[in-house]
Order: C-alpha cells, then structure tokens, then sequence
C-alpha cells in the first residue's frame, strides 16, 4: 500500500485491476517459454488500457518492459507487448524520470543502506532515481555498502535449484550490509528483501528489509 | 542429471561452504577492479571503446569465411601453413603427427586455452612427448597436475606460500615467500627448456586477416620465446580469433589488457607472420597454424548467440560474477569457466549435458555490463535454458508451471492458493528446515517470509475511498 499512499499523496489517480497476478517471470526464468507467455498474454490484456503501469518490484518491471520482448519476438503479440513496455515504469523510474520528482515529502529516521535489485539496476539502468528519493527523505541517514552493485543471489528459480551458491552469495552481500552499521536495508525489488530478510533472520540479525515504497510512504 | 552437473553440484557445494577460499579470491579480485577502472578512465570513453570494438568483431563474425581465408592466404604466401581442424580429434592428430615426423622429445608452450580445449597436453604426453607449460601460472597448475582455474589467471586460487611449497617440492628451491625469487625459479627452470624443446606451441589473440598475422599478447616474455627459439612452430588458433584489419589492433590490445588484467597494456605484444623470412636472423623454420572449429560454426549459425564469437577471452565476466567468486573456477568442470563459459559450453559440448551451467546463475547481469566487446551474456543463458526445456522438459517442473500457468490465469484461483497458503503457513512452522519440508531447498539456510495477514488485494476492497 506504500506506492498507493505515495501516489494519492501526490495527487494521482490509482488503479488496481482485481484481475492481475503474475508477470510470468518465473517461467520464463526456468525456460518454460509457452508457459510464460500464457501469463503474460494474460497480464497485456489485464493491463491494455491502463495510461501508465507502475511496479514495485524492478524485476517484474524488467519482465514487461524487457524480456517480454524476448518472450514475444517474431509473434503476433510482439507490438502489444512492446505498447506496454513503453508505458510500464518501474516505482523510483516513474517518481523521478517521468514524473521529475526527487523529492515526495517522506520522513524516516534511521539508518539505511541501499540493495540494488540487478533487474531494476541493470536491465532498466536505474542506478540514481532511488538514491535520489532516498536522498530526500528527512531523517533518513543513507550509507553505502561495499560491492554495492553485487546480486544478492535470489534469481528467481536458481534460489532453489543451486541454495548452496545462492544462499553464499546472499550471505557476502548481510556481511556487506552488517559493515555498514545500518538499521535497515532498502530495496525496490521485493524478491532481493525475501532473500536478504530470510538470511538475515537465520543469522539472527536485527536488520531489517523494507521496500523503498515503505519508506517513501512514511511521513 | 548428467554426470557433469553430478560433480558440478558437489564441488560447488563444498567451494561455497569454504570462506577461506572465497575470502582469497574476493581479495584477489580487489586489486584487478582498481587497476581497470583507472584504465577503463585512460579512455576517452570506455563504453564507445566497448561499443566501437563490438562492431569490428560482429563484422569479423558475420564475415569469417572470407576473412578466414584472406588470413590464410596472406600467411600461406610467407610459407605457414595452415591446417583447418573440424574438430578437436583433428587438430590433435594433426600435431602429433607433425611432433612424430620431426622426432620430438620436448614441447614448450605458451598460453593458449583453445589447447586445453582440445586437450593436447594429455594427448602429446601420451604418445610420450614431453610437454612444458612456459605461463608462469601455467607451469605452476601443470605442476600440480591441475586445470587452469582462470582462463587469464590460471593460479589465482595459490598463495605464494602454496606455490613456495610446491617449486620446493618439484623442483628442489628453497622455501620463499617473495614472488620475486619463485618467479626465477621457474624462470631459472624454463629458460633451458626453450633451448630444448624442438617444437613451440602457442595461442594466438587475435589472428589479422589483412597481413595474415598471429598477435599474441603477454607479460612475461615466454610466448615470444615459444614462438621464436624452437624449430617449429604451431599456432592453435580458434576461428573466431579473426580481426580484419591491422590497424583493429590499436583498439584492441588497450581493451584486451584494461579488461583481461587491468593493464593499459600488457608487457609484450607480438606479431608472428610465418616462418623466419630469408635474411632474417631468427625464428622458426617451419611455421604452422591449426584453426580450429571445433562446433564453433554451430554457434554462427545461432542467430540468437553468434555474438558470443565476439569474445576475446579476457575473462572480465568472470571476474566479476558472483556465481564464479562463489564456487571458484574449478568447479565449473570446464576449459572455460564463469559466464562465457556457461553460455558457449553447452555450443562446444553438448546442451543437455552442459545446460546446468546456464542454470546456475542468478542472471543479475554482471557480466555482460563488464563484457569489452557487448556479449549478451546472460540473455543467452537464458535462451541456453529454454532450448534445453524445450528439447527435454523435465516433468515435474513441466506440471508445476502448467499448474502454475493455470491458476496465474484465473485470479479467482489466484485469490483462493493466496488463501489457502495463509491458512497452511502456520502449520509449516511444524516442519520448516526440516528433512520433510517440501520448501527445505529455501528453508535450510533461509527463513520463510510470513504472508502479511491481508492480501494486496484485500486491503485495496477495504481500504476508505477519498
């Protein structure tokens, strides 16, 4: 509900299509492409007359304005998922590309650091807008983690085919983050925060996972 | 599961679980990411560099039969000559034959992967010929009867102190933790062999169609000698080594060192055109060169993948995935390890047997940021994937996203599963971690998000309207 609050705080109209559920990313990420563009068709058609579509997560922003391209190339659904690639944003692309905004009147106190989510910072190429949010919001001490680009091993199925090397590369990245000091670590893509939150509370930690959306929210 | 992704798995398992090790190589890294990105920053720009070389390299690709040819022809003209292996069986045969006609005992070679790819060391060795790696880190893993871990840095997972020990051990030096005194020991070691050996065999970077000339690029000094001292040699070279023109080069061996090891560039740079020419007062007499397919005209045909052509192998993707800072080099079982490897393995052996190396990785991108000459790598991995399941589904993954697909597409069965994992969520408290946990894949080392009490959805229904 944060990215609800922050829009009607801006004054924008939301809506939300009942009638959605899945991008069809994790098909489509374990190589079950008929699988995957059955969801998807589905999502262009929940989706179809929405002016702009807005996602919380970067990974499932990077399914529709990314890989569905890949999903529907040389099909009849190609230009329909490109319309809708074109209007799909993720949340910090949306506040601070299109709509120029860095600053959404949020106060947090605390202290935080940043996880990129590699599908929000790499295939949308979203590296400053949430800094720039962050960087608003009153209270909010921000530090940066070391290799602070590196994935924090989640990627989807691989999570659960390959635990071992997902599971070490999600601990470098809690030892990176415990470095810091910080509180809190923030995200804008819920699938790193599950994977981050479930290593941190094995090991025990009292850092807590919030999503950018949460943070921004909050006045 | 193959047999190779049987061992994948559990040397995997057993490098991720060791800190140490992860720990060495992570530092190792370190100084690598400083010294290229204050090259990458000698450029005026790096990412046009990237770009500019990506399209010399595509042109090379879309046109590698003629350039192949031009190449040939120019370096046939100044008497090399050239022998197109198929495949790795040919190109073997062909130098073993050429190493019996001209009674070899001792073969010396400089670093070449596409040699380990045809695994020629074994093959020569076999026969009996006796066969010195001149790469200091390949000597050293050669000493250990090892695989290079890294196709750049070959003995990146050895302390000094490890390598101390092992010229004490093979080769009779006292024990020293100074680089410098190992370096002349093993230099002390190869400098006679290369007056030995009757045949030098080395790699080449680039092969320059224009002038039918091998570039070789280094930083001890050992490919020149194993190209210049011994009476014969031989160019392994794979076919998309090609660059068009001569003057590429001024692009290329700044990027290549600025990617592979962080070098504006490196310490040697040579070019070999052929035999010693009449007047010249050195070189070989007899100069051959083995191009070698060996399936990559499998990978041209893939429209999808035959960018993966463009690779120089300066191993940059490697450096910076976290999967291969993970599991380290060993591990993948193959000749090339890390992104590339992942993606071009499954061309070069086999996709059913390989896939699973495509499979383990969490497609976060790193690799292809860092890739000097634009390679899709990951996307490939994900195509790797999709082939795989689509020539040979695995069943129980095949129903679970049929089921998958069957629920995402109706939201009243959406909203229902949301339900009822609601309700059953409590109840895997029970068994959560456990050996009967059907999530213990996730569970073992991970906790299990809790489902918040209301559904998105939910709360939206509810929520007060303005």
């Amino acid at each position: 509900m944060g990215m609800v609050r922050v829009f009607e705080r801006l004054g924008h109209q939301v809506e939300y299509p009942p009638a959605q559920t899945c991008c069809g990313q994790p098909p489509f990420n374990a190589g079950y492409w008929d699988e995957a563009r059955a969801v998807a068709r589905r999502q262009m058609e929940v989706f179809g007359d929405a002016e702009v579509v807005v996602s919380a997560s970067g990974s499932c922003g990077a399914m529709i304005k990314i890989f569905n391209a890949m999903l529907f190339q040389g099909r009849p659904e190609e230009a329909r998922a490109k319309t809708l690639a074109a209007r799909t944003f993720e949340f910090s692309e949306f506040l601070v590309n299109r709509l120029g905004l860095s600053d959404v009147g949020a106060r947090f106190e605390g202290r935080a650091t940043f996880h990129d989510g590699c599908h929000g910072l790499r295939e949308l190429g979203l590296k400053k807008p949430p800094r720039q949010l962050l960087q608003h919001v009153r209270g909010l001490q921000l530090v940066e983690m070391n290799d602070r680009e590196t994935c924090c091993g989640f990627g989807g199925t691989f999570a659960v085919k390959f635990p071992m090397i997902s599971t070490a590369m999600g601990e470098a990245k809690c030892a990176a983050i415990a470095e810091t000091g910080a509180d809190f670590v923030i995200s804008n893509d819920s699938s790193c925060l599950m994977q981050l939150q479930g290593i941190l509370d094995k090991q025990g930690s009292r850092v807590q996972t919030l999503h950018l959306a949460q943070v921004l929210a909050s006045a | 599961m193959s047999a190779a992704a049987a061992q994948f798995r559990a040397q995997a398992r057993l490098c991720a679980a060791d800190l140490r090790h992860r720990h060495f190589i992570q530092t190792a890294l370190a100084g690598y990411y400083a010294k290229r990105d204050e090259c990458q920053n000698r450029f005026r720009s790096w990412a046009r560099a990237c770009q500019a070389a990506a399209a010399v390299k595509q042109d090379a690709v879309n046109h590698l039969d003629s350039c192949l040819e031009e190449f040939a022809s120019k370096i046939e003209a100044r008497g090399a000559k050239v022998f197109w292996a198929p495949a790795a069986a040919e190109a073997r045969a062909y130098i073993l034959q050429l190493a019996r006609d001209r009674q070899a005992r001792l073969i010396i070679k400089s670093k070449s992967m596409t040699t380990e790819e045809i695994h020629l060391n074994a093959a020569l060795e076999k026969e009996g010929f006796q066969v010195v790696e001149s790469d200091l880190g390949e000597y050293i893993v050669q000493l250990r009867h090892e695989a290079p871990y890294h196709l750049v840095f070959p003995a990146m997972h050895l302390t000094r102190h490890e390598i101390s020990d092992l010229f004490h051990e093979k080769l009779g030096s006292p024990p020293t933790d100074d680089p410098e005194e190992l370096t002349m020991t093993a230099r002390r070691v190869l400098r006679l062999k290369y007056c030995q050996a009757d045949i030098g065999i080395s790699g080449a970077n680039f092969a320059i169609a224009q002038t039918g000339m091998i570039s070789i690029t280094e930083n001890e000094g050992n490919a020149r000698l194993t190209a210049s001292l011994p009476k014969v040699h031989v160019a392994v070279v794979g076919i998309e080594r090609i660059l068009p023109k001569l003057s590429d080069l001024a692009l290329f061996l700044p990027l290549l060192a600025t990617a592979g090891t962080g070098q504006p560039l490196t310490c040697y740079n040579s070019l070999f055109g052929g035999p010693r020419q009449p007047g010249e007062p050195d070189g070989p007499a007899e100069f051959h060169v083995v191009l070698l397919d060996n399936r990559r005209s499998e990978l041209l045909a893939d429209a999808e993948q035959r960018d993966a052509l463009r690779c120089i192998r300066c191993g940059a993707c490697l450096n910076v995935c976290p999967i291969f800072k993970s599991i380290g080099g060993h591990s993948y079982g193959t000749v090339y390890q890390g992104p590339i490897g992942a993606v071009i393995t499954p061309h070069l052996l086999g996709l059913q047997q390989w896939k699973h190396l495509s499979q383990a990785s969490s497609l976060c991108g790193a690799c292809a940021e860092a890739c000097p000459v634009g390679i899709h790598l990951h996307h490939h991995l994900l195509q790797n994937r999709r082939n795989a399941m689509r020539a040979a589904p695995l069943w129980r993954e095949k129903l679970l996203f049929a089921a998958y697909a069957f629920v995402m597409r109706r939201p009243a069965w959406y909203r229902i599963s949301a339900r009822l994992a609601r309700l059953i969520q409590p109840l895997h408290r029970w068994i959560g971690g456990s050996a009967v946990d059907p999530a213990r894949a996730w569970t073992k080392t991970r906790a299990l998000p809790r489902l918040a009490p209301k559904s998105f959805g939910r709360l939206w229904r509810e929520r007060p309207r303005p």
